[in-house]
C-alpha cells in the first residue's frame, strides 16, 4: 500500500491528529496528513465537527445556568452544617 | 468614614462559615460531581473541603471571593482523587482498554469499522451548547469513562489546564496523554451516538 492510500484509510490516525490539533500542536507533515485524509473521508469529518462541539459542550458543563440542578439532601446539609458548628465549640 | 465602595468591598470578602452550608455546599457539589461523577465521593469531598477550609481560615487575605477560594481547596481535594484512581488504574485496567479499543477501528489499516461509523447527531447546526437533554446524555456518558480517562478529560477540557500540569499531577507521559485524550473522545463520541440517536 502506497503512503497516500494509507493516510486515506487511517481514521485512527486521522482522529488523533483532530484532537491532537485542538488542544495541543500538530507537525506541518500531520497538518497535510490530515487535509489529505479529511478531503476524502466524510466519517471523520463529521467525528470532526462533533468533537468541537462535545469540546465547547464540556466546557460550557458546569458553567452552565442549570448548574445548581443537583442538590444536596438536606439531612447531609445539616450535618455538614452541625459539623462546623462543633468545629466553633470545641475551638 | 470610608466610601460605600470600600465597604462593600470589605463585606464581600470576609468570611463566615456559619453560611458556609447555606451559601456554597449546593454550588461545591455541582463542581464535585461533574469532576468525579460519583456521589459518594462527591460528599466526601465537600466534607472534606468544608473541614480544610476551617482549618486554614486564618490563610484566607480576603483577596478572592469566599466562594473562590472554596472551590479552589476543592479543586485540589478532587486532583488528590484523580490522583489515587490513575494510580490504581495503571495498575489494573490499562490492558482491558487496549483490547477495546481494537473495535473502534480496523486493526490492520485503521479505518473504521462499520458500526462504529460516526454518523450526523442532527443538531450539529443548532443550539447544541443549550440542548439540555443533549447535555444530560453528555454527563451520562462521561460516568462511563475510566476514571482516569475522565480525570485526563476534565482537567483539559473543563478546567483548561496545562497538559504538563495534567501529566504531572496524574503521572501520565506525554504520549499516554494524547493516547487517553483520543480514546476517551471516540468512545464519549460513541456512547452519545448510541443513545442521542436511539432516543
Amino acid at each position: 500500500m502506497n503512503e497516500l492510500k494509507k493516510i486515506a484509510y487511517n481514521c485512527r490516525k486521522a482522529t488523533f491528529l483532530i484532537e491532537k490539533k485542538q488542544i495541543g500542536t500538530i507537525t506541518l507533515r500531520e497538518k497535510l496528513e490530515l487535509k489529505i485524509h479529511l478531503a476524502g473521508c466524510s466519517i471523520c469529518k463529521t467525528f470532526q465537527k462533533q468533537s468541537i462541539i462535545i469540546n465547547s459542550m464540556v466546557k460550557n458543563l458546569f458553567n452552565s445556568s442549570d448548574n445548581s440542578v443537583l442538590k444536596l439532601d438536606e439531612q447531609f446539609k445539616k450535618t455538614l452544617h452541625e459539623r462546623i458548628e462543633k468545629y466553633f465549640k470545641n475551638n | 468614614m470610608p466610601s460605600d465602595n470600600n465597604e462593600t468591598l470589605a463585606i464581600e470578602n470576609t468570611i463566615n462559615p456559619h453560611l458556609w452550608v447555606i451559601k456554597y455546599a449546593d454550588y461545591l457539589y455541582n463542581y464535585a460531581i461533574t469532576r468525579v461523577n460519583d456521589e459518594e465521593q462527591a460528599r466526601d469531598l465537600i466534607q472534606d473541603t468544608f473541614l480544610a477550609a476551617l482549618n486554614s481560615m486564618n490563610k484566607f487575605e480576603g483577596k478572592c471571593s469566599e466562594r473562590t477560594w472554596l472551590t479552589s481547596i476543592l479543586k485540589n481535594k478532587v486532583i488528590d482523587v484523580y490522583r489515587k484512581n490513575s494510580v490504581a488504574f495503571i495498575k489494573n485496567k490499562v490492558i482491558d482498554q487496549e483490547e477495546e479499543e481494537h473495535d473502534y477501528f480496523n486493526h490492520e489499516y485503521g479505518n473504521w469499522n462499520i458500526e462504529y461509523r460516526p454518523k450526523e447527531f442532527g443538531i450539529e447546526q443548532s443550539d447544541a451548547l443549550e440542548n439540555k437533554e443533549f447535555q444530560h446524555i453528555l454527563k451520562l456518558c462521561m460516568k462511563k469513562l475510566p476514571s482516569l480517562w475522565l480525570a485526563v478529560f476534565t482537567m483539559k477540557h473543563m478546567d483548561d489546564e496545562t497538559t504538563e500540569k495534567i501529566c504531572k499531577e496524574l503521572k501520565v507521559s506525554s504520549s499516554n496523554f494524547w493516547v487517553v485524550i483520543h480514546r476517551a473522545k471516540v468512545n464519549l463520541r460513541a456512547c452519545l451516538q448510541k443513545n442521542w440517536i436511539q432516543t
